[in-house]
């Protein structure tokens, strides 16, 4: 082990380690707690210059609620060619036309943006799950001519920058008539996503054990059901790393939601906050307040999945 | 089993995909994959490259309306475009600079590398930052600068350093970027270097350590080495991440002050998509050019993963 367990060192260096830890840490996540400390301050501290003095008033959830403001779900406004999934009084979710979820909101914009996020990213990863468990699976078991080719061509994808995809892929979106849909930016997030996931999912077969399959051929065992029996079932770890993965990287994405979405409809919530902040600059207590909850889904879906994130983050990492 | 007995039919006597099952079946699985891959992806490339040699506002269809001007884009860009230029310098700020993410990370893995009470919760909390979105980490850092009440100048005030507006002075504010994005990328190279220290083979250390090395020389000869696969990871990740730096300019700067935070994929943007008026082929030439500078990246990762495919015995 590298560098020397602190437990075979000298007391007080032992001491001095277990001090020094929090300390860099409180400086280490100092910007966020300055934040967290914003976001309980009444508005009047910032007028009066009061910034890292204790607050006037504890605020606690009162900006929270101001951000989040009043709402409600309206079942009614299904539109016409859309199925009610779940309909409770006031609470709906919609199907339209391409199957895809959404809900009806009324009153706080920023309750939008936040189930525009959601609606975004769930059906992303869901989709681009799949069709890497697909891709992943044929690049992984099979071997043809031109396997490599196509493994190559989707990690090359994966790391070009997105400007050079971006004046087609609006285009294609509008041509679709998805420009400022939620859809649109769904197809266009699974497609790319396919890439990394494709990647991630074909290294992980590859590392499975092959008797398994070459037992199952012998038993004559069609090669579907060798996906769906065999290779899915042992496919799960793997699932469930990508899927936290593509959640965060996806509830974070900015450029695509500017580029393909403009409006509170459709946006999710990293484009919302940025137009909060032309709206509210200098309201900081609530331009806090709106980040932080912003940044909370991935932030709890990393705490809460936080073994299956970071093997999914360090693939490859370790031979 | 039904297909055991299939199976058992003489080969003519089996259908054309039985036959052929183990030569098709990969290319049903690839076929939605591929073809959504191609569409959003690949076509688009070359669809851009394509688009670099038009004028086109974006509207109308591109061959009805758009207007062919071969390489003029590219010659203006690299002759008579100032804001490209500096996009261009500050494209190889954010490349050297980004690479900081890279010692630092090793730095802190190496300092929570130890077996203490607790040291889980602080390698998460380490961590927490770059899970969240760019656009919280810039308007965190937008405050944490801020001239009048920012943190920064308070931290440097205790010290007696006068109050500076890093984002407002053209020639601090790229690396006050920098700086909020190396905050979330140290801790992504941190994450895969303590995956790494982890696979450390412990033998080797005290053989060395048996030895007499230590310090300095330990990690530099032995530790090191070691973590290459971590350190490949980890410059793939934050070179990348270096040329995709949109975000957090976007949030901060917005290209300000007078254009000196550009680089070229908001520099691209902004040809194409802003109030500066929507001038496709112009932006589609910068991108293009981007994507060359990436190109060279991409090339020498996906020729190192070849190498390493040859030698696991493709």
């Amino acid at each position: 082990m590298f560098p020397k367990p602190i437990e075979k060192s000298s007391r007080q260096w032992q001491i001095g380690y277990q001090v020094l830890l929090p300390l860099v840490m409180l400086l280490w996540l100092a910007p966020l707690l300055a934040v967290a400390l914003f976001s309980i301050r009444p508005g009047v501290d910032f007028t009066v210059g009061n910034y890292w003095g204790l607050p006037s008033t504890f605020e606690f959830f009162a900006n929270y609620k101001t951000v989040i403001g009043n709402w409600s779900w309206d079942p009614q406004n299904c539109s016409t060619d859309s199925g009610i999934l779940f309909h409770k009084v006031n609470h709906s979710i919609c199907f339209n036309s391409i199957g895809l979820w959404h809900m009806n909101i009324t009153g706080s914009a920023m309750v939008k943006y936040i189930l525009n996020s959601f609606i975004i990213t769930v059906p992303t990863v869901i989709g681009a799950v799949a069709l890497s468990c697909m891709t992943g699976f044929a690049l992984g078991v099979y071997r043809f001519k031109g396997n490599l080719l196509i493994f190559f061509m989707f990690i090359a994808g994966n790391f070009i920058p997105f400007q050079i995809l971006m004046v087609p892929v609006r285009d294609l979106t509008l041509d679709m008539g998805l420009y400022n849909t939620k859809t649109g930016l769904v197809l266009f997030h699974i497609a790319f996503q396919t890439g990394f996931c494709t990647l991630f999912m074909r290294n992980f077969i590859r590392a499975l054990p092959f008797e398994l399959i070459e037992a199952a051929r012998v038993e004559g065992i069609a090669e579907w059901r060798i996906f769906w029996y065999i290779v899915l079932p042992l496919m799960k770890p793997a699932i469930a790393a990508l899927s936290v993965l593509i959640f965060t990287f996806i509830w974070n994405d900015y450029f695509w939601a500017i580029v393909l979405t403009t409006g509170e409809n459709a946006q999710p919530v990293t484009a919302g906050i940025t137009s909060f902040n032309a709206q509210f600059r200098a309201m900081y207590h609530l331009m806090s307040a709106g980040s932080i909850i912003a940044a909370l889904p991935p932030v709890a879906m990393f705490f809460l999945m936080q073994k299956h994130f970071i093997a999914g983050l360090t693939l490859g990492a370790v031979k | 089993m039904a297909t055991t007995t299939t199976n058992a039919k003489p080969r003519a006597q089996q259908g054309w995909y039985k036959r052929n099952e183990i030569a098709v079946t990969p290319w049903l699985f690839l076929i939605p994959g591929i073809a959504m891959f191609a569409l959003y992806v690949i076509l688009p490339v070359f669809q851009s490259f394509y688009l670099s040699l038009f004028e086109w506002d974006g509207l109308g269809s591109l061959s009805t309306h758009g207007e062919y001007v071969g390489l003029d884009h590219y010659e203006k860009l690299f002759t008579r475009d100032r804001a490209f230029n500096i996009s261009l310098w500050n494209n190889l700020k954010w490349l050297i600079f980004y690479l900081l993410a890279i010692p630092g990370g090793l730095m802190v893995a190496l300092f929570l590398n130890q077996k203490v009470f607790g040291i889980r919760l602080y390698k998460s909390l380490f961590f927490f930052p770059f899970v969240i979105s760019q656009i919280v980490v810039g308007l965190v850092f937008t405050w944490f600068y801020d001239p009048q009440f920012g943190l920064s100048n308070w931290l440097i005030g205790l010290v007696g350093i006068p109050p500076v507006n890093i984002l407002g002075n053209p020639t601090t504010a790229t690396y006050g970027i920098i700086a909020a994005g190396l905050w979330p990328q140290t801790a992504y190279c941190m994450i895969l270097y303590l995956t790494g220290l982890n696979a450390v083979d412990p033998e080797q250390v005290e053989a060395a350590r048996l030895d007499g090395a230590k310090g300095h020389k330990m990690l530099w000869y032995i530790i090191i080495p070691q973590l290459k696969p971590a350190t490949f990871i980890a410059f793939v990740v934050t070179i990348i991440g270096a040329l995709r730096s949109f975000d957090l300019i976007s949030i901060m700067t917005n290209g300000g002050p007078f254009g000196s935070t550009r680089v070229l994929s908001f520099y691209m943007f902004e040809k194409s998509l802003s109030e500066y008026g929507f001038k496709m082929g112009y932006g589609a030439a910068i991108a293009v050019v981007l994507f060359m500078i990436m190109l060279v990246f991409i090339g020498y990762f996906l020729w190192s993963m070849y190498q390493d495919e040859k030698a696991a015995g493709h």
